[in-house]
């Protein structure tokens, strides 16, 4: 059966490369479920979680921001940020989750506002990501 | 003496290690992001995004990248004489430094600095190099600037590394592989999505200059020790040899004193 490549880089490193038969990624326009022999598509990437399944195995990682890259064999996946869910650090993503609603309950700026909605996004984004793999693993 | 430009030796040998590896982890993502423009710029013919065409240069900015830290041979200077150089032939230039010394050098010699980022340890993040490249893509798209260029040292080997200057923007688009094109369906439009990951390949390009300054700092501080080890070594040869020649020259003289002391007894 046909596999695809996938490859999840950011400019600090690779994250990670190999087969997978299906994997689901946050298109900046929507979740995007990918199988082998997708059209060719080329979409910014939005806050959320990675999936990768090969042979019923699955990986999840979380990434934020960059690109996601479809060929018909092939997924890269560049992110501005990118981990695996095991490698997520849980107090640091609720530390960061707390400070941003602490923040958002105070009189901001529509900047301030926004970078810190955008903050909480991650910081709960990581953390459902983290709380998924536990789940999976017991 | 020796032991202190020893220690710093190994110090840097161990750093050029981890500066290596991570030049290295920043490359895949270099190149999968030049592949993907490379094909969008390759399809996307009728859109003209501002870094993509060369407009009349009327000012220019540059980015030098530079060791925070002296110590490291000739390595600041040299990339100090290919900024001046830059900076001195064209129009008008302005600077945007990345790492303490070349600030301080430059400030020195009153040429406008219009951002600074140093002191940002040995491993710097994206996240601390972003704000000198936000701060050129604004001033680039603002239309204050026409040009923007880069001077870093690039890190060839253990032994050499080279002071480059290279144009940043309008962003010289990497040349495509051969083989079969591929014609993506963009979501949102072509447009939109050229227009995010232009300034993000700007972005890379940086942070694996300042990366590859960091490898070649400290592969230049090795060998600076290096030498400074030997010399002192040196040094201390010398010194050894005129210590024993003065000790000798002592010994013989007292030897004498008493010789001729003894002789003058037994004389009278």
């Amino acid at each position: 059966m046909a596999k695809l490549n996938v490859d999840i880089v950011t400019v600090e490193g690779r994250r990670f490369q190999g087969e997978a038969d299906f994997v689901v990624a946050p298109g900046s326009e929507g979740q995007l479920g990918i199988l082998p022999h997708h059209i060719p598509l080329l979409t910014p990437l939005a806050t959320g979680s990675v999936k990768v399944r090969n042979n019923n195995e699955e990986q999840f990682f979380f990434v934020s921001g960059g690109f996601l890259e479809v060929r018909p064999d092939q997924v890269t996946i560049l992110a501005d940020a990118a981990e695996r869910a095991e490698d997520i650090d849980e107090s640091r993503a609720e530390e960061a989750r707390r400070r941003a609603q602490s923040l958002l309950e105070q009189r901001l700026s529509a900047a301030d506002a926004a970078a810190a909605s955008v903050a909480l996004a991650r910081a709960e984004s990581r953390l459902r990501i983290a709380e998924l793999r536990r789940r999976r693993r017991t | 003496m020796q032991q202190i430009t020893k220690a710093q030796e190994a110090v840097a040998a161990s750093r050029l290690r981890k500066a290596q590896n991570r030049a290295t982890a920043a490359r895949p993502y270099a190149d999968r992001m030049a592949e993907v423009l490379a094909e969008v710029a390759s399809r996307v013919s009728s859109y003209r995004h501002p870094f993509l065409v060369p407009r009349e240069v009327r000012k220019r900015l540059l980015i030098l990248v530079s060791a925070d830290r002296g110590l490291a041979g000739g390595l600041n200077v040299n990339a100090f004489r290919v900024a001046h150089r830059y900076l001195s032939q064209g129009p008008p230039a302005s600077l945007d430094t990345i790492g303490r010394k070349g600030r301080d050098y430059f400030r020195r010699l009153q040429i406008p600095i219009i951002s600074d980022v140093s002191q940002f340890g040995d491993w710097p993040g994206l996240r601390e190099i972003l704000p000198a490249v936000t701060v050129a893509i604004d001033e680039y798209l603002a239309g204050n600037v026409d040009e923007v260029a880069l001077v870093y040292t690039r890190f060839l080997s253990v032994s050499r590394q080279v002071p480059t200057v290279a144009t940043l923007i309008p962003v010289k688009v990497p040349e495509r592989k051969e083989g079969p094109r591929v014609d993506y369906l963009y979501e949102p439009e072509a447009e939109e999505v050229l227009s995010q990951l232009l300034p993000r390949y700007v972005e890379a390009q940086v942070y694996a200059a300042v990366l590859d300054n960091k490898a070649s700092e400290q592969a230049a501080r090795m060998i600076a020790m290096r030498n400074a080890t030997d010399n002192a070594g040196e040094l201390i040869e010398d010194l050894t040899l005129l210590r024993n020649k003065v000790r000798q020259a002592t010994i013989t003289k007292e030897l004498m004193e008493v010789v001729g002391g003894a002789e003058a007894l037994a004389a009278g």
